[in-house]
């Protein structure tokens, strides 16, 4: 929950997706829902040259279930707050 | 939410978690991410020679399948000669 949290905070920045298929998309996040499936915009495929299959891609929908990393801007994430946050939901876990 | 409304009544491009790579007019979908392409046709890519287009018709993709939905913009879609672009195909998902 809290990383789905993170990822509303960062709406409307530019992330780079890793797919466990090795592709790599940049693109500007639109939007993510609890399954952490991603809407991107304005997407660019990393080495072009290798994956022409997008070219007329805009944007796209891609299942939170196939993304391996995703590149965030570190200047749009509170590692501090992330921190704090990460404690305290765990704290609250134990107390249960 | 991020939903696929947006994509109803679009031309799609969806990636399979097998590599395949299917367009379609999106004609519907549900929560998990099953959808329903018309005139949908399989790209087949391959190195040695240009993209081979197979007609599916009306096809339905399980969502646990799905890898990308991407909304193809028709015009830049349509200019590109498929026959001449020779790519090595997208490599399945590997867990």
């Amino acid at each position: 929950m809290l990383i789905f949290s993170v990822f509303k905070t960062l709406t409307d920045q530019q992330v780079t997706v890793e797919l466990k298929n090795d592709l790599s998309i940049t693109g500007v996040l639109k939007s993510v829902d609890q399954f952490l499936n991603i809407r991107l915009d304005s997407i660019k495929v990393l080495d072009e040259a290798r994956h022409p299959h997008m070219m007329a891609v805009k944007n796209c929908f891609i299942r939170g279930s196939v993304v391996r990393y995703v590149q965030l801007p570190s200047e749009h994430v509170d590692t501090q707050l992330l921190e704090d946050a990460t404690r305290r939901e765990s704290l609250a876990a134990v107390k249960r | 939410m991020s939903s696929l409304q947006g994509y109803v009544d679009r031309r799609v491009l969806l990636i399979l978690q097998d590599g395949r790579v299917i367009v379609g007019v999106m004609v519907g979908f549900d929560q998990r991410s099953n959808v329903v392409l018309s005139d949908s046709k399989e790209r087949i890519y391959s190195i040695d020679a240009g993209v081979e287009e197979i007609p599916l018709g009306l096809y339905l993709v399980k969502g646990d399948m799905i890898v990308l939905i991407g909304e193809l913009d028709d015009a830049v879609d349509t200019a590109v000669d498929l026959g001449t672009i020779h790519a090595e195909p997208i490599p399945p998902i590997r867990y």
